[in-house]
């Protein structure tokens, strides 16, 4: 075998296209091309611009938590852009005359990159980039309490983004779904190097994700702010907290399955295999002990960002703290006992399902907890609709319908009927478009001054709220319909004439949503280019609650000139109520921040590369890739020189220069909260 | 566990050059902690797919009972468990001021003792495939070589590491980063042992009884 392992000339992505010219080739030859030509381009633009040195030097070396945060940001936007037009292409194909356009095995890597994609590298690297962003700022800390750690995390996700992408290029993905099921993802029955990359992409982000989830705890355990015990904790940073234990235990079962089944594939072992004693049971349930969990590690982030914007749109408190504290606890801990609901089918004993089914209905009831939690907040309140509110209400009124069909689809005899249909397929997206997505748009359009010093523009913000709100609506209740009319998932077309009105529904829906996901690209670049208007430097612009509205927008570097002693939930509350516009200063002392590195980048660059050489089998070159990865480690380990001072004295400048702005800003009322009068600093009285 | 746990504390008051308002060595080794945990998670998991093969994925091959014998497992587990004695010796006389030979010296005999364990672990490994017992052959071997396998791949990266920090400690000197990295190395190691007495009863006190 030579080098290059099972690498040929079949795999580039144009060729079987020139091989072979199909409407269903094309389009992978057209996909492959935009991203060889997309990166070409963003090279090209970058040098052209000579962006690459501060490129480099600003962010991709930084081990700041807030750009840390906002590139994974950036990831989860990049591959969104991917997953929402895969989606499109599908809902074209379901459309179109059968057999339609595309060809099976065409069709079935869309939605097994559709699916893993959304999950592992939009869902998760945004809600890791919101939590990067803003959890430090809540808590009073300077930075994550492993910051190269941090930044690891970062570059293995990207290096496992980068293997999907790649995919489009070189050779194929799966065909397998998202779940990955053997015995049909095992060698004999796939044998292309698809699985592979769904392996090692997926081996990438999931020790990344680890990491993340130990990075977060520690972080909370260990640096919130004098006096800030557990129960004054922000929901955001409780959220997290719960999320990053999810992590830690959830993450691993997902790694040792997918490691087993590449054993599996490449060394002969029989770990599900259909012969020799294998089991392929042993993967549903490992599976699945990472996917449920994953479910909360995707909904709790996006729990606590409601938490946050309810009661800054509605002016009030949030209503039940405790219970919504353990209401989230309660839901972690319930996610662990929930797994076998994905395959109440499997021929486990009808007992066994029994309990699962209870198990799954009783989380409904911490989440209902919320729900009203979150409704007695704006009872009452003096609502504003912003666009991070008007996604938190998008997310509550279509939550709960996704959750009654979860509460039927929790009774196994129901799901006998309906498991493996598009009504199960309708009820996720029902979870987690509101569920994850929505709460990602309303923190980054709610939190976006924290990062950047300027809001985002309210008018297309709205729009693409509406979009995606009645986007997913025409989308999915569809699916719910032909679902129960027992149109089986993961079909490449369909011949009955009854779907066919629906799925035309379901086609225009597609399209809203891509026209929501378009208003936010123009509504990223008018915010840019009108950022002038819309900078609010003196911070706060909502008249918010939480620590992190205290500080100036961008924040600096260094997050607190001086860490707050915490003495109630609300410091910032109670400090505007004193008529302080500035948080008292403690004590100003020397800091110290981690300097800027290259390693985080190159060991998952190294790890990435021995990744894709592992998807084709050059063995030689992956151990080299897995040694020059340890060895670059131990350079980091050398490395005692690692952090850089900022004096006490350069603080107290920058308090006093925060104070002097805030001074010298005008006040003003909510009332101009959207308009160009607000430079920060809303007060809900008129001035 | 309790020497261990003597250990975490003393090494987290000798940080004394933080300026910050907590205490990183501790916090370092509190992470590590949490590390351990989810690492006890895929042990945990390689054990259930264990328990299920050797009753279910025997197909063609040997079963346990005719595999196993228990005279060499039981020189490896007195090999392993001595060394986590004289890790703990290693890391309380470092605590009470112990000399950094010493302490090298107490290292390399943990690490020797590590490495007859391997040594004996590999020859059985060798022993069984040149039998024909190869993974390949069953769901249950399969597991077995994957389970003890995993657990002697940590044992090797905690020799790998030991010997780094031997070097290390020639380099830097007996600091404060190189007593928390030995102790979270002794953590790593004290868990390594513990899993094995899961995995020396499960796979071999049991499978030689089944």
């Amino acid at each position: 075998m030579s080098i290059l392992g099972s690498l040929d000339l079949n795999d580039i992505f144009i060729v079987p296209f020139l091989k072979e010219p199909t409407l269903s080739t094309g389009i992978a030859a057209g996909a492959g091309g935009i991203v060889v030509l997309g990166a070409l381009a963003v090279a090209l633009w970058l040098t052209v611009k000579g962006w690459w040195k501060p490129l480099w030097s600003e962010w991709l070396t930084s081990l700041d938590h807030k750009k840390i945060g906002v590139m994974y940001i950036v990831l989860a936007a990049i591959m969104l852009i991917r997953g929402v037009l895969e989606a499109v292409v599908m809902r074209a194909q379901q459309v179109s005359p059968a057999p339609g356009f595309l060809s099976v095995e065409h069709h079935a890597e869309l939605f097994s990159t559709h699916g893993t994609i959304m999950i592992f590298f939009v869902a998760m690297p945004f809600l890791t980039g919101v939590i990067n962003v803003v959890m430090p700022l809540q808590i009073g800390a300077r930075d994550m309490e492993f910051p190269f750690m941090n930044a690891i995390s970062l570059w293995l996700s990207v290096g496992g983004a980068a293997l999907v992408m790649a995919s489009l290029v070189v050779g194929h993905f799966e065909t397998g779904g998202w779940t990955a099921y053997p015995p049909y993802t095992g060698i004999k029955l796939s044998p292309n190097e698809g699985v592979d990359y769904w392996i090692w992409s997926l081996a990438l982000t999931s020790v990344g994700t680890t990491l993340s989830g130990i990075n977060f705890a520690v972080t909370i355990y260990k640096q919130r702010a004098p006096g800030m015990d557990l129960m004054k904790m922000p929901i955001f940073a409780w959220t997290t907290l719960c999320t990053a234990i999810l992590m830690i235990f959830a993450m691993m079962p997902l790694t040792v399955a997918s490691l087993m089944l590449a054993l599996d594939r490449h060394a002969g072992f029989h770990f599900f295999t259909a012969s020799n004693g294998g089991n392929m049971m042993n993967f549903a349930n490992m599976f699945w002990l990472f996917g449920h969990p994953e479910v909360y590690i995707l909904i709790l982030p996006a729990f606590g960002v409601f938490s946050h914007v309810i009661p800054t749109f509605s002016g009030k408190k949030l209503y039940g703290y405790t219970s919504l504290v353990w209401a989230t606890i309660a839901i972690a801990v319930l996610s662990f006992t929930v797994w076998v609901h994905h395959f109440f089918t499997m021929g486990q004993t009808a007992h066994l399902n029994a309990i699962f089914g209870i198990a799954t209905m009783t989380i409904g009831v911490p989440t209902g907890v919320k729900v009203f939690n979150w409704l007695l907040t704006m009872w009452r309140g003096k609502l504003r609709f912003s666009t991070a509110m008007l996604f938190s209400a998008g997310f509550m009124f279509t939550f709960v319908i996704g959750g009654i069909t979860g509460v039927m689809l929790a009774n196994p005899t129901i799901d006998f009927a309906t498991h493996n249909s598009l009504f199960l397929v309708a009820h996720f997206h029902n979870m987690l478009i509101p569920g994850l997505l929505f709460g990602m748009f309303a923190a980054v359009n709610y939190w976006f001054p924290l990062a950047f010093g300027f809001r985002l523009d309210e008018k297309w913000g709205r729009r693409s709220f509406w979009l995606w709100m009645i986007g997913f609506y025409l989308a999915f209740m569809p699916l719910y319909a032909i679902g129960l009319m027992g149109a089986p998932r993961r079909m490449a077309f369909f011949t009955d004439p009854a779907y066919f009105p629906w799925l035309v529904v379901a086609m225009i829906g597609a399209l809203c949503v891509l026209a929501g996901l378009t208003s936010q690209v123009i509504q990223i670049w008018v915010s840019v280019k009108n950022r002038e208007s819309l900078m609010v430097p003196a911070g706060d612009p909502w008249d918010g609650r939480g620590l992190e509205w205290s500080l100036g927008c961008p924040v600096p570097e260094y997050d607190f000139t001086t860490v707050p002693n915490i003495t109630s939930r609300e410091p910032w509350v109670d400090t505007k109520a004193a008529g302080k516009h500035v948080m008292d200063p403690t004590e100003f002392v020397d800091i110290h921040l981690p300097k800027p590195t290259g390693l985080p980048i190159l060991v998952a660059g190294v790890a990435t590369v021995g990744a894709f050489a592992l998807i084709f089998e050059m063995w030689l070159i992956a151990a080299v890739c897995f040694v020059a990865m340890w060895v670059l480690v131990l350079i980091r380990s050398y490395d005692t020189d690692w952090e850089e001072t900022i004096t006490a004295e350069e603080l107290r400048e920058g308090y006093e220069a925060h104070k002097r702005l805030v001074e010298t800003t005008p006040k003003v009322s909510l009332d101009d909260e959207f308009t160009s009068k607000n430079r920060g600093l809303i007060l809900e009285e008129a001035v | 566990m309790s020497a261990t746990m003597t250990n975490t504390g003393a090494a987290g008051h000798t940080a004394s050059h933080d300026h910050g308002h907590h205490d990183k060595t501790g916090t370092v080794i509190f992470g590590f902690w949490i590390f351990l945990m989810s690492d006890l998670i895929a042990f945990s998991l390689m054990i259930a797919n264990y328990a299920d093969a050797e009753w279910h994925g025997i197909a063609n091959g040997p079963s346990p009972h005719e595999l196993f014998s228990l005279g060499l497992p039981t020189i490896e587990t007195m090999a392993l468990l001595i060394s986590t004695f004289t890790f703990g010796i290693c890391t309380l006389g470092m605590k009470y001021g112990a000399s950094m030979k010493r302490t090298i010296g107490w290292l390399v005999l943990t690490l020797a003792l590590g490495a007859i364990f391997l040594g004996i672990e590999l020859y059985e490994f060798h022993e069984f495939w040149t039998d024909g017992n190869t993974p390949q052959v069953s769901g249950f071997l399969t597991a077995y070589y994957s389970l003890v396998g995993l657990h002697g791949l940590h044992v090797t990266s905690g020799i790998i590491w030991g010997i780094i920090l031997m070097v290390q400690m020639k380099h830097f000197g007996m600091n404060d980063l190189l007593k928390s990295r030995l102790v979270r190395l002794g953590l790593f190691w004290h868990m390594l042992d513990i899993v094995w007495i899961a995995l020396f009863t499960k796979v071999y006190l049991m499978g030689v009884l089944s």
